[in-house]
């Protein structure tokens, strides 16, 4: 049927025919998907291949081809390159899914079963990690709560005054220079960070290893993040609801304080959680600072701590095997939970609250 | 918006005139010094890594930028960062060859091809695979996905095995090697870039995006003359800060790829090294000396970063409506 034709198809239809074009049916993508996977299983089931990572592409390959050669034959060049644009993007998205949902669902599925509440409630102190299945990530958790705690301590004040300087007084080039810096400082790898606070705090000043020095880093990686996030909620703000409180006579300051902060406290709020969720899943810089003890210790500011990453890698890379792979998992879980759940309810907030125009 | 600011105001003029300059002034220069602390924050730390570095580099014994060895504890220490630098940019490389065009596409898809109902939520499921932490993404990379990846080795092998980069030397050894880390990386970056370039395909004028349809374009034509044109610097800055992301990613590197201080173009064989993982393996035993070596190369990825996310920016202020880069 030949290319030919369709090449024509382009000039104007031909005298006794339809009007439109013919067009394949509303079913024919699906149908062709369909067709495709199972050809593209059928062939990998046949050809014995190993992975299922090859049936897939095989089937997206096959969907591609097909589909653009059944709608070049029966509409024409242009609509199957259009269909073949279409197709490549629902491949790219399905792309996305997949591996999506085989971390969620593989982390879900190895680590539910470590879950107990033995887990959530024991350290690991006096356990032979390699021998036995106990022990548990409650010094973990605790390390994680505070060094976080204390790194949003740090990082959400300085962040939120500098959000403040940059949208109500930046003007010139100190305001031009922190907004690049800023910008670039969110690149900053954390083991970079990790490294500086190392030099200055525990080699230059001499302190020892403990979840403070973990924090200082983990505040580093948090600023820029807040700063972001504040500055696009704090330009939200109507310049109307400034000008009434200035016309009012009062004061900047008190106008930053109490118009224009609390117009834009839900952004902010859902801003500064997920610089923490980000924050709580660095592994590097706690590696490096906070030097992961076994048993539980509450006190940030002395001696090793423990942190979820960090117990995930430990129980990965030291023990290496059974035991420690579950017990990683478990924290996986844990820690993924932690993570979204704090995602979920900034978005929540975000949603509820934020000033016309945000998100 | 209190009761008490307009009486008083007016009762107590002069006073609080005087109060209001001094809370101004105390107020302004906190915000200031808080945006000069960070400025302060980057110059150390760029600062206090040339220095620990300079006191490392006067007794390296080998060539910091050829060396593939790193063994700064040794009795003659020698260092650098050959194999480093080459794992770093092979696997960022791969991870952007993977993850641009699905990140381009799946931008498109939500800005301008699923249902409206979908896009939405399936916006928001993207921005959740960016929250995921990276040892989670390492854990299950060398769980799942360097098993998954075996068959697809062998197959590369087999097939494409005469272009060299894809010859594995010897065969059957897991694939924890720099293609699998840059299939990882392509799916933790993917989410950066997605969100920023669904963003600025967002914002592309509603007019062109009609009239490129209205003179009878298809879809993909569309596309291709009103969409893509307009969001090409978005594309590139995105992408660019994803490549920041992927050069600096510590964790799930350290927990995928078998590392050693081989240079090899095959990149199906397991070995090589990147920066940041370098200094997360080598930081634990390591000595004065070898701590100080990996600063030395922990400047060298901070300055690499800086140049390719400050680019980035550059590109994305020459357009100031792409502000929603925040991600």
């Amino acid at each position: 049927m030949s290319t030919v034709t369709t090449v024509t198809d382009a000039t104007p239809p031909q005298l006794g025919h339809r009007l439109t074009a013919a067009r394949l049916p509303r079913w024919a993508p699906g149908g062709i998907a369909l067709a495709s996977i199972a050809l593209g299983c059928g062939i990998g089931a046949v050809a014995g291949l190993a992975s299922h990572l090859q049936w897939g592409l095989l089937s997206a390959l096959l969907f591609l081809a097909v589909g653009y050669a059944v709608s070049a034959s029966v509409e024409g060049r242009r609509q199957a390159k259009d269909r073949f644009a279409t197709s490549l993007v629902w491949v790219a998205f399905i792309c996305a899914v997949v591996p999506l949902v085989s971390l969620t669902f593989y982390t879900v599925q190895q680590g539910i079963g470590a879950i107990s509440p033995e887990f959530l409630t024991h350290s690991m102190k006096g356990v032979v990690a390699t021998l036995s299945p106990d022990g548990g990530i409650y010094h973990a958790i605790i390390g994680t709560v505070e060094q976080v705690l204390l790194a949003t301590l740090i990082a959400a004040p300085i962040g939120l005054l500098t959000a403040v300087y940059l949208v109500e007084y930046g003007r010139g080039r100190l305001a031009k220079a922190v907004t690049f810096f800023v910008d670039v400082m969110t690149g900053v790898p954390s083991v970079v960070a990790g490294l500086f606070i190392l030099s200055l705090w525990n080699i230059l000043l001499g302190f020892q290893y403990s979840g403070f020095s973990g924090s200082l880093a983990l505040a580093i990686l948090m600023m820029p993040v807040v700063v972001r996030s504040t500055e696009e909620m704090l330009k939200l703000v109507p310049n109307e609801l400034r000008e009434a409180s200035y016309a009012l006579g009062v004061p900047r300051w008190k106008t930053i304080l109490r118009i224009v902060l609390p117009t834009a406290i839900g952004g902010i709020t859902t801003g500064v959680m997920l610089a923490v969720a980000r924050i709580t899943g660095e592994t590097a810089p706690v590696m490096m600072l906070v030097f992961g003890a076994d048993f539980i210790n509450g006190d940030p500011f002395n001696g090793p701590q423990q942190s979820l990453p960090l117990y995930i890698w430990q129980q990965y890379s030291q023990v290496n095997n059974e035991f420690g792979y579950s017990r990683a998992w478990g924290a996986a879980l844990v820690l993924i939970a932690f993570v979204m759940g704090l995602n979920l309810i900034a978005r929540g907030i975000a949603r509820w609250r934020s000033p016309k125009g945000g998100r | 918006m209190t009761s008490s600011s307009p009486a008083d105001a007016r009762g107590r003029t002069p006073r609080r005139r005087g109060d209001s300059r001094r809370g101004d002034a105390v107020f302004f220069n906190l915000s200031r010094g808080a945006g000069i602390l960070l400025l302060v924050i980057m110059a150390a730390i760029a600062g206090f890594l040339t220095y620990r570095s300079a006191l490392a580099l006067g007794k390296n014994e080998g060539n910091f930028f050829t060396t593939f060895e790193w063994t700064p504890d040794a009795a003659k220490p020698v260092f650098g960062i050959a194999v480093l630098t080459f794992g770093t940019l092979v696997s960022a490389l791969i991870a952007m060859a993977i993850a641009v065009p699905v990140a381009v596409g799946i931008a498109l898809f939500i800005s301008h091809y699923a249902p409206r109902r979908i896009a939405q939520p399936f916006a928001y499921l993207v921005d959740l695979l960016a929250a995921v932490p990276s040892i989670v993404y390492g854990l299950w990379g060398v769980l799942f996905l360097v098993p998954h990846m075996d068959g697809l080795t062998s197959w590369m092998d087999q097939y494409l095995g005469w272009t060299y980069i894809f010859d594995q030397s010897s065969a059957g050894v897991p694939p924890r090697n720099l293609f699998t880390v840059g299939i990882l990386l392509a799916i933790m970056v993917l989410p950066i870039i997605t969100a920023v370039t669904r963003e600025v395909f967002r914002q592309v004028p509603r007019m062109h995006e009609e009239a490129a349809l209205a003179l009878g374009a298809t879809r993909w034509e569309m596309i291709r003359t009103a969409v893509l044109p307009f969001g090409r610097p978005g594309i590139i800055s995105a992408s660019m800060l994803g490549l920041g992301r992927a050069l600096g990613e510590t964790i799930a590197v350290a927990t995928v790829l078998s590392t050693n201080s081989k240079l090899t173009l095959h990149l199906l064989d397991p070995g090589g090294g990147t920066f940041a993982e370098n200094i997360a393996l080598k930081f634990n035993e390591a000595q004065p000396l070898g701590r100080d070596a990996l600063m030395a190369s922990g400047l060298v990825l901070f300055v690499i970063t800086l140049l390719v996310n400050g680019a980035a920016r550059v590109i994305i202020a020459r357009r100031k409506e792409y502000s929603g880069a925040a991600a």
